[in-house]
């Protein structure tokens, strides 16, 4: 896919807290030191009086965060996301959750693809920590369009939301004319004979191994489910009717995550033979992204390998 | 020579700390020992210092009290049913279930709390966030926290107080309840906070010592000169006893979060009514 465009959906998050920074002037953006990184720096450069970096304290910065949203303001707060999720959960469950707050979290640098770093910093647990907090909305864009979307649909809803960025470029895979919805997941391809559903970088490497399967004469449908709470259960079940075989992708642990979520709506409504495909209960370490992303299996060959092994079983 | 005005306080405070006693009691559990230590302290914020109306609890002007020491929401309750948030009889339902007063406060539930709190450390991060709400907006309201002296111990506080002096913050006021008292027996006990003047001092708050906290004259003393400072946030150190004016819980770190039985709670009623008919 070297021919396509690629865009890490952080680059996409700051750009779009610029331009509906114009538009709200009650928007405030906190930040733990790594606006350079999560690209909150971005509305720094343009609304320095409404950005305000709380340092290297990210507990700190979600109860803050509750208090301007307690006072009127819709704050987004940014770390990366084994910071933002991880360090701050119990200020995100107690003071942003419980009070059902207006507080954004926009949290990059999620999963293996921050790359280099290694295990400390390579958040596989977000997602499923977010789901469990009562009220909370959680989303992983799978590029650039859905991440513009997502930011956008975030500030028009009245509540706490979770959106995970990444740090790698990935590849564009929505149109300028994609109509999103919080709670909507969409379906990229259609076929008979397997349903793959992702979210984030992992909604390109289903299309690849989509594309793969088809020439072993396998027909998969592609689904892709931005936002894992609340649940799109409708599709999850129509999908899994019309095929009878559901693999899931994600670029987080197979525990809690898009899996988690799956298998509970399925196995309630549906149960369907499943596959999780994610990182299986083990801690990342450092390399290039693309190398780990391959070595964890979630690239297309990876997602290829696994979906047909799990067919042919 | 006291005036009118510190005699009503008083008696207010009197009438919170039976306040207490009543809820704690019907619930059969609670936290009366850092609920009576704040009693002054409670009725001085909500009766004199701060600009709150219960006909109006959204008032974007109005200004903000955060609980950061939750558990002590028997105070809080206790104060607001006497300023007319809700009838002193819902004092009875404190921690039933149902209830607008649960065990740890819930602004969803109750008009007139301005943020949930209970899990230490966070509400005065919520204080602070609020007034940098208040700044952003151009707004003049204050925002005030009541600490307790143990939940200094958390080091989100000192994030907070990091932020707050590091950001210039004077329309926020933090008060500490030093009751010297928690659940695993005195700060020096369990892990000393002292000095706690200096602590705020280096992050840069103006520090104002209060030597005794259930003097209504050296409150407002205090927090008249609070409203003074500018250019920095204010740190209002309260010396109080835990348990106050409740012969029995009086310095006893047993009553930290325990209530009272029958027989328990009708000595506390007469030692309260004692001290209420002598103003």
């Amino acid at each position: 896919m070297s021919d396509v465009k690629k865009i890490a959906t952080r680059e996409s998050y700051g750009k779009t807290l610029v331009e509906l920074g114009a538009k709200m002037p009650n928007l405030v953006v906190l930040d733990a030191d790594l606006a350079g990184s999560t690209k909150t720096g971005e509305f720094q450069k343009v609304y320095p009086d409404r950005f305000f970096d709380c340092g290297i304290a990210e507990g700190n910065m979600m109860s803050i965060a509750a208090g301007l949203a307690a006072a009127g303001m819709v704050p987004f707060a940014s770390s990366f996301a084994m910071f933002a999720s991880g360090r701050a959960y119990e200020q995100i469950r107690n003071s942003i959750g419980y009070p059902h707050l207006n507080v954004k979290i926009g949290a990059s640098h999620a999963g293996i693809s921050v790359g280099e770093d290694g295990a400390s910093h390579q958040c596989l647990e977000d997602l499923a920590l977010m789901r469990m907090i009562p009220g909370m909305v959680v989303m992983c864009p799978a590029d650039d369009t859905e991440a513009r979307k997502a930011v956008k649909a975030a500030v028009e809803h009245d509540g706490p939301v979770y959106i995970r960025f990444g740090r790698s470029p990935v590849p564009v895979v929505f149109d300028e004319d994609y109509e999103f919805q919080i709670g909507k997941g969409s379906i990229l391809r259609e076929g008979k004979d397997v349903s793959i559903v992702a979210n984030g970088l992992c909604v390109a490497s289903a299309l690849e191994a989509a594309d793969m399967l088809a020439k072993d004469g396998i027909d998969a449908e592609v689904v892709n489910i931005c936002t894992i709470k609340p649940l799109d259960d409708d599709l999850i079940v129509q999908t899994a009717s019309k095929t009878g075989r559901v693999v899931t992708v994600e670029e987080h642990s197979i525990i809690g995550g898009l899996g988690g979520a799956v298998a509970e709506c399925l196995s309630e409504k549906c149960p369907t033979k499943m596959y999780r495909i994610g990182v299986r209960d083990v801690f990342g370490e450092s390399g290039p992204a693309g190398e780990l992303l391959h070595r964890y299996m979630l690239d297309g060959e990876g997602v290829y390998d696994q979906v047909k092994a799990f067919i042919e079983d | 020579m006291q005036n009118n005005y510190i005699r009503e306080l008083k008696k207010t405070a009197n009438q919170v700390r039976k306040n207490i006693i009543t809820a704690v009691y019907y619930a059969k559990a609670g936290h009366p020992g850092g609920s009576l230590s704040a009693a002054e302290i409670f009725t001085y914020l909500y009766m004199k210092e701060m600009n709150v109306d219960p006909a109006n609890p959204d008032d974007p002007d109005r200004d903000r009290f955060v609980l950061s020491k939750g558990h002590t929401c028997p105070g809080l309750y206790g104060v607001m049913a006497e300023k007319g948030y809700f009838d002193r009889e819902e004092l009875k339902t404190f921690r039933h279930v149902g209830t607008r007063l649960q065990g740890h406060p819930s602004m969803r539930l109750l008009p007139g709390i301005d943020m949930s709190t209970g899990s230490l450390g966070q509400g005065i991060s919520c204080a602070v966030g609020m007034a940098v709400a208040g700044k952003v907006q151009k707004r003049d309201f204050r925002v005030y926290t009541l600490l307790g002296d143990g939940e200094i111990e958390e080091g989100q506080v000192w994030e907070a107080s990091m932020f707050a002096g590091a950001k210039k913050l004077d329309n926020l006021c933090v008060i500490v309840d030093n009751n010297n008292l928690q659940i695993d027996g005195t700060l020096e006990e369990v892990n000393s906070p002292y000095p706690i003047d200096k602590k705020f001092e280096a992050f840069n708050f103006h520090v104002i010592n209060v030597e005794d906290g259930h003097d209504f004259e050296q409150l407002a003393a205090a927090f008249a000169e609070a409203r003074t400072i500018k250019g920095m946030p204010t740190a209002i150190i309260c010396k109080t006893v835990k348990g106050k004016d409740v012969s029995f819980m009086e310095n006893n770190a047993g009553w930290h979060g325990k209530a009272p039985n029958e027989e328990q709670y009708k000595i506390a009623m007469a030692d309260l009514e004692r001290i209420g008919e002598a103003l």
